[in-house]
């Protein structure tokens, strides 16, 4: 059985201030894996993500969700922003932010009613976050407000999640919380791509990896193309060996 | 109280209103300063739609002025994305410039046309109710409640209209867009909405006070609340109170209506500042003060649980070996006496067993963080907020 393609990137340019960030990429995402993008940073990881879903424009290339261009395909995409590009002073409570999800789904002008709200807080309980729902976001941890965003996307209830650095700032428990959370939606048939830091995870949380570096350095399964060569590729030096005993 | 007084606090707290509105979204967007830069560079658009029109209630003006307003704020968004200078630079450069073509237009042209510099900057609310509008030989009310009044409706319908997009690309720009609500098209809309107020409000306060209508109350209700429709609802009240009280207390000291109400704008703002509930001064110093208390009264407990011998527990130990001052010992032992931590039999002070158990959760909360278990005790204790 051929797996299906959740997500087509072919020949992707973008660039700020006509500096190239991202050069030339062409990544094919098979539908239902949990997918780590690794690379230094300035790497454009951040930004193939926003490309993708439409936030920033590139001057070459095309984008397709399930065969179709983004903007037919936006029920279908969930998205975490980085948790700090976000003013968590702004005056909300975390069951209100969670209701954001929901309005792509409402579209233009129409308001959230009871069953947004209901889905809310069913988002708020997978995430364990259910006993502050009414908690204005600045007064929790930078772990709870990362699973406050964690469930502002659950509660799209798309077919494909993109997360921008999950675990920046979190404590070890809310860390295992997500990864938890993040491999029940593989499990669901869902696709899950990450953009992640800490390499020494990468085997134990994810099944699939691009390793990016302006350009595609390699992409594919974890346990065939995470190596000391890719690895080396990607962030000009052996690591490994680079670490003194 | 005459039919023109009536008229002219009416009209100030229509402005006031409209001003809070947009206000409210620009001060959580951090972007005061651009209303301060539109709010001068319509000038030249007024001036010529006051050429043209010969009435500063002209819709065509109104129309002019907020383009002026909106290449006010490209101008800026342009000069900012080239890298080179920051955006408050941007702003400095672009709305002199503009303001500074406006001031030579009244200039120049000054002898031809009824508008001067002073009542530009300042505005004059206390000729408002002369100006009237008069339809098949009725008089309908004063000219510029009419703009005013419409310029509110428009702002109110968008704000209900779009509640919703205004508050999500307010509070995360990204998502906003990834859902498909365009942020460039809301950001444009809002600014849309800020010029044509300013210019509404513009007759009314002039071009330096209505920035403090649009800012001020906004500050204010942030200050105080933590639910976007209480601060919109919030900055709303203070705006009409500030317009109503202002206009009086101008008529007792015979002075400029604009600047007796952005005064007690500035009083209000003062007051919040001062006395609200969480983030006000006297609100904060207190709890500063609660929570070294507090850390004392744990370090006391703490010192409790780790020592049995009597003499450790004498209340005279306190003094010589936490090494504390007896004021601060008193208020201790008080706190804790209160809360039922402790008893004191004969000067020797014991724990007790809730506050045996208060320590050790404290302890683990302080140790690893975790705040679930501590959740009831924050009510009690600031340390525990946060």
């Amino acid at each position: 059985m051929k797996q299906e393609i959740a997500v087509k990137v072919d020949d992707l340019t973008v660039a700020y201030n006509y500096k190239p960030v991202l050069w030339d990429i062409d990544l094919e995402i098979p539908e239902g894996v949990l997918m780590a993008i690794v690379g230094p940073n300035g790497a454009g990881k951040s930004t193939l993500i926003k490309a993708i879903l439409g936030i920033l424009k590139p001057i070459a290339g095309s984008i397709s969700i399930y065969g179709k261009p983004y903007e037919d395909q936006r029920k279908l995409v969930a998205y975490v922003p980085q948790k700090g590009s976000v003013d968590w002073d702004f005056p909300t409570t975390a069951l209100d932010v969670v209701m954001m999800g929901t309005y792509g789904s409402l579209g233009w002008i129409k308001r959230p009613g009871q069953k947004q709200k209901k889905a809310a807080l069913e988002a708020l309980e997978k995430v364990g976050m259910l006993p502050f729902k009414n908690r204005q976001i600045s007064q929790l941890s930078g772990g709870q407000q990362q699973r406050i965003f964690l469930a502002r996307a659950l509660v799209q209830d798309a077919s494909i999640y993109f997360m921008d650095e999950p675990f920046q700032g979190v404590d070890a428990s809310t860390e295992i919380a997500i990864i938890n959370i993040l491999k029940a939606l593989r499990k669901a048939g869902k696709t899950v791509i990450v953009v992640h830091h800490d390499l020494q995870t990468v085997p134990e949380y994810f099944d699939w990896v691009t390793f990016l570096n302006v350009k595609k350095i390699a992409t594919g399964p974890v346990k065939d193309i995470f190596n000391d060569d890719n690895l080396t590729k990607t962030y000009g030096i052996n690591y490994k060996v680079s670490i003194q005993e | 109280m005459s039919n023109a007084q009536l008229e002219i606090q009416v009209i100030a707290s229509l402005v006031a209103i409209a001003c809070a509105i947009p206000g409210t979204f620009l001060v959580l967007r951090k972007m005061a300063m651009i209303s301060d830069a539109i709010s001068h560079s319509i000038l030249p658009g007024i001036v010529i739609g006051f050429f043209i029109t010969h009435d500063l209630n002209s819709p065509l003006l109104i129309l002019l002025a907020a383009l002026t307003g909106i290449i006010t704020v490209v101008l800026v968004e342009y000069i900012q994305k080239t890298g080179l200078v920051k955006e408050d630079t941007a702003i400095g450069l672009v709305f002199p410039a503009l303001f500074s073509i406006g001031v030579i237009l009244i200039a120049k042209n000054a002898n031809d046309v009824h508008l001067d510099v002073d009542a530009v900057l300042l505005g004059e609310l206390a000729f408002a109710p002369f100006d009237r509008l008069i339809i098949g030989g009725t008089d309908v009310g004063p000219k510029s409640l009419w703009v005013v009044g419409t310029i509110l409706l428009v702002t109110v319908a968008l704000l209900f209209t779009f509640y919703k997009e205004l508050k999500v690309s307010t509070f995360d720009k990204g998502l906003a867009a990834s859902l498909g609500f365009s942020p460039a098209i809301i950001h444009y809309g809002l600014m849309s909405v800020s010029s044509v107020t300013t210019v509404g409000a513009f007759d009314a306060v002039g071009a330096i006070l209505v920035v403090a209508l649009m800012i001020a109350p906004a500050a204010s209700a942030y200050l105080i609340t933590k639910d976007l429709k209480k601060m919109l609802i919030l900055a709303i009240t203070f705006g009409v109170f500030s317009a109503i009280f202002g206009y009086w207390v101008a008529h007792w000291l015979d002075a400029s209506i604009s600047g007796s109400i952005t005064t007690i704008l500035g009083l209000v703002f003062l007051a919040v500042y001062l006395f609200a509930p969480e983030k006000g001064i006297i609100a904060v110093l207190y709890r500063e003060k609660q929570q070294r208390t507090e850390v004392s009264l744990l370090t006391f407990l703490l010192h409790l649980k780790n020592h049995d011998d009597l003499s450790e527990r004498h209340v005279k130990h306190l003094n010589e070996h936490i090494n504390w001052q007896k004021v601060r010992s008193k208020t201790v032992l008080d706190l804790a006496q209160k809360n039922n931590m402790i008893t004191i039999k004969n000067n020797i002070v014991s724990l007790t067993q809730k506050g045996d158990e208060f320590t050790s959760k404290a302890i683990d909360y302080i140790i690893t963080n975790e705040d679930a278990q501590i959740e009831d005790m924050k009510d009690d204790f600031f340390l525990f907020r946060g």
